[in-house]
């Protein structure tokens, strides 16, 4: 088994398929669901989780690709802007994953992309605007 | 043994002084002893960077031609109003200030990206800002409107001016409501969710120092990147304080006001500040030396992460509607180790001074010792102590009668 975190991308014409129910049917796949957008007349957005065999996978991602849905690792649309952290830790007791976390010994503070589910809780709470979501 | 901050000096400059930080002068001097460390020890350097909201900094930015008055009129950089209650072309920039047309808090909670603050982290980064102002003339300044860009290489002075930095000791912020709150002290979950603390413990300048015996008016330290001076003590100055045996105020005590050439400082150690919902600040790196003329001095150097105490503030209720008490007690050690215990509670914790970054700067201070290129100050005047009487009084109000 594989664990995957991606953003797709849907153009218009896309949005009223029901596309991940095809991904769970049709390549035996799990989709965790972290984050949507999609409304009428605009692009959609997905952040998801997706879990399933190999062979699976590359099945779904070959079907996304031909109908035409863009796909993403997550890590390119989060970034951590680490020359605007200060290493204050503000953040570190918000961030449910652990994406976020600290060394305790020197008090530094490191992100770690594949922790991210991108659920945007840090960005208020940063005072330097350290981290950046592109949705 | 007693030394001199004459003879300190005099090693400084032959490059023979013994410079440690304040953490690393804990274990150093435990197990050297304290005697034994205090003779070969010099100074300890300290170092903070945390937000400090009464900063600032004040420009004189030459003269145009024909002249203008700025006094009087309004004033603006990059649409932040500065004060111009001066002469011709002196003004003052606040850290907090923003823009007149920012929404604020109207659409709740604001987010407050840009101030004051980010225009002096901007100007000592070298770049451009829009100067705008209109003033009412005069026959000696006959001109009404100005509009250009400017820098700080093109202003004749450019001084931060900070009246309150480097609190000695701070409160320790949780939320007892049920909702989610936005204030100076980060954002606070719901229900004791998270616990917000703001020091740098035992790398603090005055928590290493508690009864300001060696940092008074005219100390030369670290700011913001360049070389600053201690003018005196800030407001707010509180040191009659419930305090550990160490002598270690076990709350918020004695402040400092700081001063220094904001052209010789650095945009790393001078940061704009946003919290949601409550406003702009600036993020200021302070750095103080200590000078270990006795055994005295370096005890108060040892002073450890477990051996300081913050009180446990309720910002939903008590600190907003000026109730005083705490919900207990927490030390530095316990902050720092990500979770605190509060009424038999496990709550996590966040720091908004950056300790990592207070190690940076005890370390810079450091170097700039061993490099020669720093020199201890012997104070002109100590800071008020336990002694002096100071009380710190809350508004009382007067109610002002209707004709």
């Amino acid at each position: 088994m594989q664990k995957k975190r991606v953003v797709l991308n849907y153009p218009t014409h896309l949005v009223d398929q029901p596309i991940i129910s095809n991904l769970v049917k049709d390549y035996d796949l799990m989709v965790n669901i972290s984050r949507a957008r999609i409304t009428p007349r605009e692009e959609g957005r997905l952040v998801l989780e997706i879990t399933g065999k190999r062979a699976g996978l590359d099945a779904g991602f070959k079907y996304l690709h031909e109908i035409g849905v863009e796909v993403q690792p997550l890590a390119q649309d989060v970034k951590w802007h680490e020359n605007r952290c200060t290493h204050c830790t503000a953040c570190i007791s918000i961030c449910p994953t652990k994406a976020l976390d600290v060394d305790r010994k020197d008090m530094e503070v490191s992100f770690l992309r594949d922790k991210c589910i991108a659920c945007e809780l840090c960005i208020p709470v940063c005072p330097y605007q350290a981290m950046e979501i592109l949705f | 043994m007693v030394k001199t901050i004459e003879e300190i000096n005099e090693k400084i400059r032959k490059g023979k002084a013994v410079v440690f930080t304040a953490e690393e002068i804990i274990e150093y001097a435990a197990e050297k002893g304290v005697k034994k460390a205090a003779q070969e020890v010099d100074v300890v350097t300290t170092g903070t960077f945390g937000p400090m909201c009464s900063s600032g900094a004040y420009f004189n930015i030459g003269h145009t031609k024909p002249r203008i008055k700025l006094g009087g009129g309004k004033t603006y950089l990059n649409d932040v109003p500065v004060y111009v209650g001066f002469a011709a072309v002196d003004f003052f920039l606040g850290a907090t200030a923003m823009p007149d047309d920012d929404p604020r808090n109207k659409i709740f909670p604001g987010k407050f990206s840009y101030g004051g603050a980010n225009i002096i982290e901007e100007l000592v980064a070298g770049k451009d800002v829009r100067l705008t102002a209109t003033a009412y003339g005069t026959d000696c300044y006959p001109r009404k409107s100005l509009e250009t860009y400017i820098s700080l290489k093109d202003m004749n002075e450019a001084v931060l001016f900070n009246m309150r930095n480097a609190y000695q000791n701070y409160n320790v912020a949780v939320n007892l409501s049920d909702k989610v709150i936005y204030t100076y002290m980060g954002v606070l979950q719901p229900k004791m969710g998270n616990a917000n603390y703001c020091s740098a413990g035992q790398l603090s300048p005055l928590l290493n120092d508690p009864f300001y015996k060696t940092i008074g008016i005219g100390t030369r330290i670290f700011l913001g990147g360049g070389i600053g001076y201690v003018v005196g003590s800030g407001t707010q100055h509180n040191p009659d304080v419930k305090r550990t045996e160490g002598g270690v105020p076990k709350m918020t005590a004695g402040t400092l006001a700081v001063k220094g050439d904001l052209k010789m400082m650095s945009p790393k150690w001078l940061r704009g500040t946003s919290f949601t919902g409550y406003g702009v600040t600036l993020t200021v790196g302070i750095g103080v030396p200590i000078p270990i003329l006795n055994e005295e001095f370096l005890r108060y150097t040892m002073v450890r992460d477990e051996e300081i105490w913050a009180q446990v503030v309720d910002y939903s209720e008590a600190y907003p509607q000026f109730i005083p008490g705490s919900l207990g007690e927490v030390n530095y050690k316990q902050l720092k180790s990500g979770r605190i215990p509060i009424q038999g509670k496990e709550i996590p914790t966040s720091g908004l001074s950056s300790y990592f970054k207070a190690r940076e700067i005890a370390q810079i201070l450091k170097e700039w010792i061993d490099a020669g290129k720093f020199f201890l100050t012997k104070p002109v005047e100590p800071l008020p102590s336990v002694d002096s009487g100071i009380v710190f009084k809350p508004l009382k109000e007067r109610p002002i009668k209707k004709k």
